[in-house]
């Protein structure tokens, strides 16, 4: 019945079906067939043997990885760096917005919004080059460190100041361009919602915790489940950029384990498992945090 | 009791004014130092440490003149305009068309679509998978490596579908019943009232093709088809952790480091020349990308 349908629909929209071919070839070769790929996680895989040559080795890759040291380590500085970052990075810029929608001089407004705007056009390797030089021994942070009588040293090749450097680097490449969505939310708030309480009464700060924030609710939540979404898959090309086999204890994340094993030392099968590994841990984040939201805020993406 | 409010509020205002101007020039500041560093006399430069948001006089152009004249920056900005182009040109096309059928209502089969593409961005393959696929597909060392797998992007289509559906029917309905065809009417009806949606989508691809380095680092040995970044990399990465605290005879690593800023305002001024016009769209994209999708 329904391909009866499909056939009826195909014949009177022939052009809208050719259309969307292209997109649908796409989206099945690059993104599907990958997918399928994820099968050599189960295999003692071979390059030259291909998928269909290799050997089925069921979870052995799996049992390998969490029994290796580096399970551990790669798994808790994947937590560790994105709860960081959902603790830091994730409130400044609505803290920003707050700060900017006060702003009554709609020029200065504009002018801090766009300065703010420009680190998140800056390429990760300016960035990475940026952060090396000025946590190296001569840069800025050390000799602002010496002018109080400290010892300069590179902090960037020492584990204990890495999470710092990310996190603060983060904050200053993101802020103000993830902003925009909470000012565009802030903008939308009705402006007889604040008449009403101040008619009650209401002083600033109580308007912004009874107006405002319930105002911002929704965006703030709607944020919150996409940043659940990328706990797995932080920034690992920063860190890429950014780590050393001496920071390895603090820096080394599951993805640039991955990288390493699998693209330098080729160990398909393997670095495959722990990339499944890795993103089925981030699937089932997203489908939670969704379901948590929907469940208590009746806010929810799908 | 009111004066004393508007005082609190007063006060208010000018210590908030004050803490945004820090947060901007927080923002400007990295990226002023190396201005200034670029033109700054690179011997004094390399004895007084610090801080520079004004350059060291005598002020010098050596190093742009010496980054101009380096061989691997002009390849690698040529090639990295070509992938710019040619990822642009190829996700307007297949974005805004693809956009276009699915946002009518008579295309039957369209949710299922939606559904099976917005899928990717919850899961997807991942790193070793799409490697193995580029290698499969023999395009390991090939430009097609790179311009192939970011020809098309879901979130993009998701916002520009959103956007193509807000546009009145009727619009539509007057093209038809003149005999107008699909791609006529996404051609000269959709795409000249969505010019918003399409400079931001531009914008967005650009930059992140612009910057992009790392599928160019595992797909591409050959040299003479890596893009910018990927020299920037070597020149402000490899070598800097390689000669992290080395004595390097002064004079030659000032001139080093002279080159090194110049190659960041090279590389970065492009797109910050760019987005500053493109801001006022920034709202209207984001916003259908991630609350109505």
């Amino acid at each position: 019945m329904k391909w009866k349908l499909l056939a009826a629909n195909y014949r009177s929209n022939r052009l809208l079906y050719w259309m969307i071919l292209p997109v649908v070839l796409f989206v099945i070769i690059f993104s599907y067939l990958p997918m399928l790929g994820l099968s050599i996680s189960f295999q003692d895989y071979s390059l030259t043997k291909g998928i269909f040559g290799s050997k089925w080795i069921g979870f052995e890759n799996f049992v390998d990885f969490f029994n290796s040291m580096y399970f551990g380590r790669t798994f808790r500085n994947t937590i560790v760096l994105s709860l960081l970052n959902l603790l830091f990075c994730f409130p400044a810029p609505i803290i920003l917005a707050l700060m900017l929608n006060e702003v009554k001089n709609v020029r200065y407004k504009r002018l801090v919004q766009t300065v703010s705007y420009m680190p998140h056009f800056i390429s990760m390797i300016v960035v990475a080059g940026l952060i090396i030089e000025f946590t190296n021994s001569s840069g800025v942070i050390a000799s602002i460190v010496k002018a109080f009588g400290g010892k300069a040293t590179s902090y960037i090749a020492l584990p204990q100041y890495f999470r710092s450097i990310f996190i603060v680097s983060d904050i200053w490449q993101n802020i103000g361009f993830n902003s925009i969505i909470y000012l565009a939310a802030l903008s939308g708030i009705n402006e007889e919602l604040y008449e009403a309480a101040k008619i009650d009464g209401a002083g600033r700060f109580r308007q912004m915790l009874s107006v405002t924030l319930p105002g911002l609710m929704p965006t703030i939540i709607i944020m919150l489940i996409l940043s659940v979404g990328t706990i797995m898959n932080l920034n690992f090309e920063k860190v890429l950029l950014l780590y050393t086999p001496s920071t390895y204890e603090t820096s080394d994340v599951i993805m640039t384990y991955v990288y390493r094993i699998g693209i330098i030392k080729q160990k398909i099968g393997y670095s495959t498992a722990v990339g499944l590994f890795n993103s089925v841990i981030s699937l089932l984040l997203v489908l939670g945090a969704n379901k948590l939201s929907k469940t208590y805020t009746e806010t929810s993406m799908f | 009791m009111r004066i004393k409010e508007s005082m609190g509020r007063r006060v208010f205002l000018a210590v908030n004014a004050i803490l945004l101007g820090l947060v901007g020039f927080a923002c400007l500041a990295p990226m002023l130092h190396v201005l200034s560093c670029s033109i700054s006399d690179p011997y004094t430069l390399a004895r007084v440490q610090g801080f520079h948001l004004w350059p060291i006089a005598p002020i010098t152009f050596d190093g742009y003149k010496t980054v101009l004249s380096y061989q691997n920056i002009v390849i690698g900005y040529a090639n990295t305009l070509f992938y710019v182009a040619a990822g642009v040109g190829l996700n307007l096309v297949l974005t805004t068309v693809a956009a276009y059928v699915l946002s009518q209502k008579r295309f039957l089969p369209g949710n299922t679509i939606m559904l099976f593409m917005a899928f990717t961005m919850l899961f997807n393959g991942g790193m070793i998978p799409n490697y193995l696929l580029i290698v499969k597909m023999g395009l390991i060392d090939s430009r097609m490596a790179i311009v192939l797998p970011s020809a098309f992007n879901v979130f993009n289509l998701v916002i520009m579908r959103s956007s193509f559906k807000e546009i009145p029917d009727a619009l539509e309905e007057s093209a038809r019943l003149d005999g107008a065809n699909d791609m006529q009417i996404l051609w000269h009806i959709i795409i000249p009232v969505s010019k918003a949606t399409i400079a931001v989508i531009t914008l967005f691809v650009a930059v992140a093709l612009w910057n992009s380095w790392f599928t160019a680092s595992i797909y591409l040995t050959d040299r003479s088809k890596w893009p910018l970044q990927l020299f920037l990399r070597e020149i402000l990465i490899n070598n800097s952790q390689r000669s992290l605290d080395a004595g390097v005879k002064a004079s030659a690593l000032a001139q080093q480091t002279l080159v090194k800023y110049c190659i960041i305002i090279v590389a970065t001024v492009p797109i910050l020349c760019i987005y500053p016009f493109l801001q006022k769209y920034f709202v209207k994209g984001i916003m259908i990308g991630s609350i109505k999708g």
